[in-house]
């Protein structure tokens, strides 16, 4: 029996977080009263003219320089014309033949820490369109409905579409590819990545072939997968039907499919014949792009580490599980702040285990992020050193961390202030041992009678006799010879 | 109200005269000839008396405004806040502008004063005004003939004293062509050069905002106020504009004159022929030297523009679909709204464009017809250079005959001709304007009618361009020789 495999190229398109609307000096803003963000541009009223904004030119750069992108010197808006009703000007404003990046590779890692990459054809700059909602059918859709209603505040909101080559050979795959871009768009700062609010959506181009073919099959574009887990079951699903069809002796034919995602099927929308024919031409109410050669190098320069990257920092320099490294890096700030802890002298393990541990359940209980709290990376670091060097014990600190979240300061000057320090001082934890020894005699008289397991609780008893203070395995050792 | 703009706001500077005083003068004059003439879409009285009282009230304050008190007519494909701003379609008659276009504004805050809003061919496709669907606008000098076009209504109602400026805009020859009719200066600035936002479009890459006046001098004025960078418009010039009115010459000493050898006059008829040939022998009497320049590709205007303009003007015409505003025509669902509402908004002209420019831009076609329209624009470009490194102005008809009947023109293509010589300025983006240069006498008609000579000069030679017409003017006073009597 023939081996199918998978291929499959992505196109996602991501909302940018600018200020204003690509065209138009509105505020780029979800949500508001309908109709609320909107002017005589981004509602082409007769004579509005666009004019291009230049930090989502910026962002479409870095976006493009985070994958190693080419940035051409020259680059132009394209007018896409089709007639939709939640399209004001009946043609989008794109990029056809000259995009802001071209080429680039997406290097990203799957569940079980293997890397992997995928080469995007080019990342392009265009506008969103408004929104309709369909009224008196019941449901929503627009199959019985009476009228429609349209919302234009999304209508102009800028739109990196990003385009990749069809290196992608799973669904897997095709989750960890998109997870790479959501991560490195987020923490380059060039969008929020919500697929919930639609700032990120994505179709995807599958087709299979048989296991060492080097041709490409019949490729089916799949819409409307609102998730990145609906992504991943309709490519499962797309792939699933396309080798029963092939195994029929039937063949695929080219169409766009849509994902229904309570069926957990694809279904035709539309065939190759009844395609749109968009009559690109160069948009004449925009002048051409020349980008600065200067500025893309300063760009490029001013690139912190990319998530793949941290990735791999993480995983070969402290050893990290691919769980650990993985929420470490989709949080940017409290990647930041382990770093900025391991810099203040931390080790690795032992910060990581304060920062996804302890910090970030306070973090959690007290909806404050860890990088916005009073505990600054240097007294954490200062924390762990004191733990290290066995000033205090692990007790102590989580009481002392406590204090730090809610009142901060330098862990040191709390240990010194109140006296806190663990002692060592064998004459002094002599003192604590003698006197929960005389508390309890029957204690002694268990363990002599072999209940050696009494042994916690008598630690136990002189650690809070000490009020935490004594070292616990100094206890220990001092209750063994005593009883011995 | 005959006199000019440059005399109006003198008087109105120097509280001679209110601009309260100058715009009821010139509304009587609009209700005195506008039922009959058609110049105006929409007469402004109310707007244009608040405007004067408020140009009033900042002279008062002291102020100093370079158009205080001029009357202007505003084409109807110009926005302007709280106005029906129809662009002679079916499509837009109702449709009131919500906001105002920047070169309206910068005449409004110079101190003109908006008495209407002026009729155009359907979205200044046209040099007749025929294509209206909105009314009928006769020419001042013979009113059984056209005002030309797409600026028609602006340059009729500057002719018959209904305003001092009028605002035009030219695609493809719509400012230079009615002035030549309606024995006006129309004038073309660098495409760029004023603002386009508000304007609404007919062929974004062509269409450019200027003045019609009767008299270079006034059209300078207005010119001046008009141009400049505009931030709400990519395509606007960020360059900085050297003032025409101040710059005016009275003669052409020195100015070399170059006569375009493919744009042979003969053809014309004996009439026609001479007319242009004395005007170029003037030209050569006020000192410019004339020399023969070539261009090549002159045949090829109307082909290269009948491909561009219609396919910028399919996409362009595109937003006007029934959802947002104008004419709707329902249907059972919204694309039969698109189609009743686009068979209904549109007429037959505006209709042929979108399709030309449609099929000119589709799969399979686009190689053959808009990306070689756009190589021989480039070349228009190249010409003019080589033109001009032999001359510093083009001098050449504005159009080949004089106004024309209603309904002569009933063949698009007969009426495609008449912009035969403006077009290759618009495909290069020239300033160029045409100026009064004398009259024939139409066959069958006892009616002197005028003409006009194009000038035109390399970009941004707006100063240098007005300053030789104001010279050819000064010294020829061609426009003084007849009145347009069929209005007045």
């Amino acid at each position: 029996m023939t081996q199918y495999e998978a291929v499959i190229g992505i196109e996602c398109h991501v909302e940018l977080k600018t200020k204003s609307k690509m065209f138009c000096a509105c505020p780029n803003r979800f949500g508001g009263e309908p109709n609320a963000h909107v002017c005589p541009v981004c509602l082409a009223l007769p004579g509005a003219l666009p004019v291009a904004n230049e930090e989502a030119i910026l962002q479409v750069i870095r976006a493009g320089l985070a994958f190693g992108a080419e940035i051409p010197v020259f680059s132009k808006f394209d007018r896409k014309n089709y007639f939709y009703p939640d399209m004001p000007k009946d043609y989008q404003i794109s990029q056809y033949d000259m995009p802001l990046a071209q080429g680039g590779v997406v290097r990203y890692w799957l569940e079980d820490g293997t890397t992997k990459q995928c080469r995007l054809t080019r990342i392009h700059l265009e506008e969103d369109t408004g929104k309709s909602t369909h009224a008196g059918s019941g449901d929503g859709r627009i199959a019985h409905s009476s009228y429609s209603l349209v919302d234009f505040n999304r209508a102009g909101v800028p739109l990196m579409e990003c385009v990749s080559e069809p290196d992608i050979r799973s669904a897997e795959e095709a989750v960890g590819f998109l997870e790479a871009l959501k991560r490195t768009f987020v923490q380059i700062g060039v969008s929020d990545v919500k697929m919930e609010e639609g700032s990120l959506r994505c179709d995807a181009n599958v087709s299979i072939r048989p296991v060492g073919s080097k041709d490409l099959g019949t490729k089916a574009e799949i819409k409307n997968m609102n998730s990145f887990r609906s992504v991943y079951r309709a490519i499962e699903s797309e792939i699933a039907r396309q080798i029963a069809v092939v195994a029929a002796g039937g063949r695929v034919v080219q169409e766009t499919r849509g994902w229904d995602e309570l069926a957990g099927t694809t279904h035709s929308m539309r065939s190759k014949e009844e395609a749109h024919d968009y009559r690109y031409f160069p948009d004449p109410d925009l002048v051409p792009i020349e980008v600065d050669r200067t500025a893309v190098e300063r760009l490029r320069s001013l690139m912190a580490e990319l998530p793949i990257a941290r990735f791999e920092r993480y995983r070969g320099t402290y050893g990290f599980g691919v769980a650990q490294a993985t929420q470490l890096v989709d949080t940017p700030q409290l990647a930041e702040y382990f770093d900025s802890c391991v810099s203040a002298g931390a080790g690795g393990q032992q910060a990581v285990n304060f920062v996804l541990g302890d910090l970030s359940r306070l973090a959690n209980e007290t909806q404050t992020p860890v990088w916005e709290s009073s505990v600054a990376p240097r007294d954490l670091a200062e924390l762990i050193g004191l733990v290290e060097s066995k000033t205090i014990n692990s007790k102590i600190a989580k009481d002392l961390l406590l204090r730090m979240w809610n009142g901060g300061g330098s862990p040191k000057a709390l240990v010194e202030h109140e006296g806190l320090a663990q002692t060592s001082d064998p004459g002094a934890v002599e003192r604590f041992v003698d006197e929960v020894l005389a508390a309890h005699p029957k204690v002694i008289a268990d363990y002599k009678a072999g209940k050696t397991n009494v042994m916690g609780f008598l630690v136990g008893q002189v650690m809070k006799q000490s009020r935490g203070k004594a070292n616990p395995a100094l206890a220990g050792e001092l209750l063994a010879q005593k009883l011995g | 109200m005959e006199l000019s703009a440059v005399e109006i706001a003198r008087r109105v500077n120097a509280g001679e005269n209110s601009a309260r005083e100058v715009t009821d003068a010139v509304l009587a004059q609009i209700d005195v000839v506008d039922d009959r003439l058609g110049a105006y879409l929409t007469r402004l009285h109310d707007l244009a008396r608040v405007s004067a009282g408020r140009v009033d009230a900042r002279i008062r304050a002291g102020e100093h405004l370079p158009l205080a008190g001029v009357p202007v007519a505003v084409k109807d494909n110009m926005c302007l806040a709280g106005t029906r701003t129809t662009c002679g379609s079916k499509m837009l008659e109702g449709w009131v502008a919500p906001y105002t276009a920047t070169a309206v504004a910068r005449l409004l805050d110079a101190g003109a004063v908006p008495v209407g809003k002026a009729n155009m061919d359907e979205f200044a496709m046209g040099s007749s005004c025929e294509n209206s669907a909105l009314g009928q606008t006769r020419n001042p000098y013979d009113l059984e003939r056209v005002p030309g076009g797409s600026s028609g209504g602006s340059a009729a109602a500057v002719a018959a004293y209904e305003a001092a400026i009028g605002m035009g805009s030219d695609t493809g020859g719509s400012i230079r062509e009615p002035a030549a009719f309606c024995n006006l200066v129309g004038f073309k600035p660098t495409y760029g050069r004023v603002s386009r936002y508000g304007l609404i479009a007919f062929a974004s890459s062509l269409d450019q905002i200027g003045p019609l006046a009767r008299s270079v001098e006034d059209a300078a004025l207005a010119y001046d106020v008009m141009a400049g960078k505009d931030p709400m418009d990519s395509t606007s010039v960020d360059r900085p504009v050297e003032p025409a009115a101040t710059a005016l010459r009275s003669d052409l000493r020195g100015v070399r004159v170059g006569i375009v050898k493919e744009f042979g006059t003969q053809g014309l008829g004996p009439e026609i022929d001479s007319l242009y040939r004395r005007a170029y022998l003037d030209l050569e009497k006020l000192g410019a030297t004339l020399v023969d320049v070539e261009l090549p590709t002159a045949d090829y205007g109307l082909a290269t523009y009948y491909l561009i303009a219609p396919a910028e003007c399919s996409s362009n015409l595109a937003r006007f679909d029934g959802v947002r505003y104008g004419l709707r025509v329902d249907g059972e669902d919204v694309g039969r709204m698109y189609e009743r509402t686009r068979a209904e908004g549109f007429g037959p002209e505006v209709k042929r464009r979108i399709l030309i420019g449609t099929y000119a831009l589709s799969s399979g076609y686009y190689d053959a017809y808009y990306v070689k329209a756009q190589k021989a624009r480039t070349m228009f470009g190249a010409d003019f250079k080589r033109a001009f490194e032999r001359c510093d102005l083009i001098a050449s008809p504005a159009a080949s005959s004089p106004a024309f009947a209603f309904h002569a023109k009933s063949d698009p293509y007969s009426m495609y001709m008449m912009d035969y010589y403006t077009i290759p300025m618009s495909l290069a983006g020239l300033p160029a304007l045409s100026v009064p240069c004398g009259y024939v006498l139409p066959e069958g008609s006892s009616r002197p009618m005028p003409m006009g000579l194009q000038l035109a000069a390399p970009l941004f030679g707006e100063a240098q361009l007005l300053a030789a017409a104001n010279a050819y003017e000064c010294a020829t006073q061609h426009a003084r020789q007849q009145r347009p009597e069929g209005a007045l």
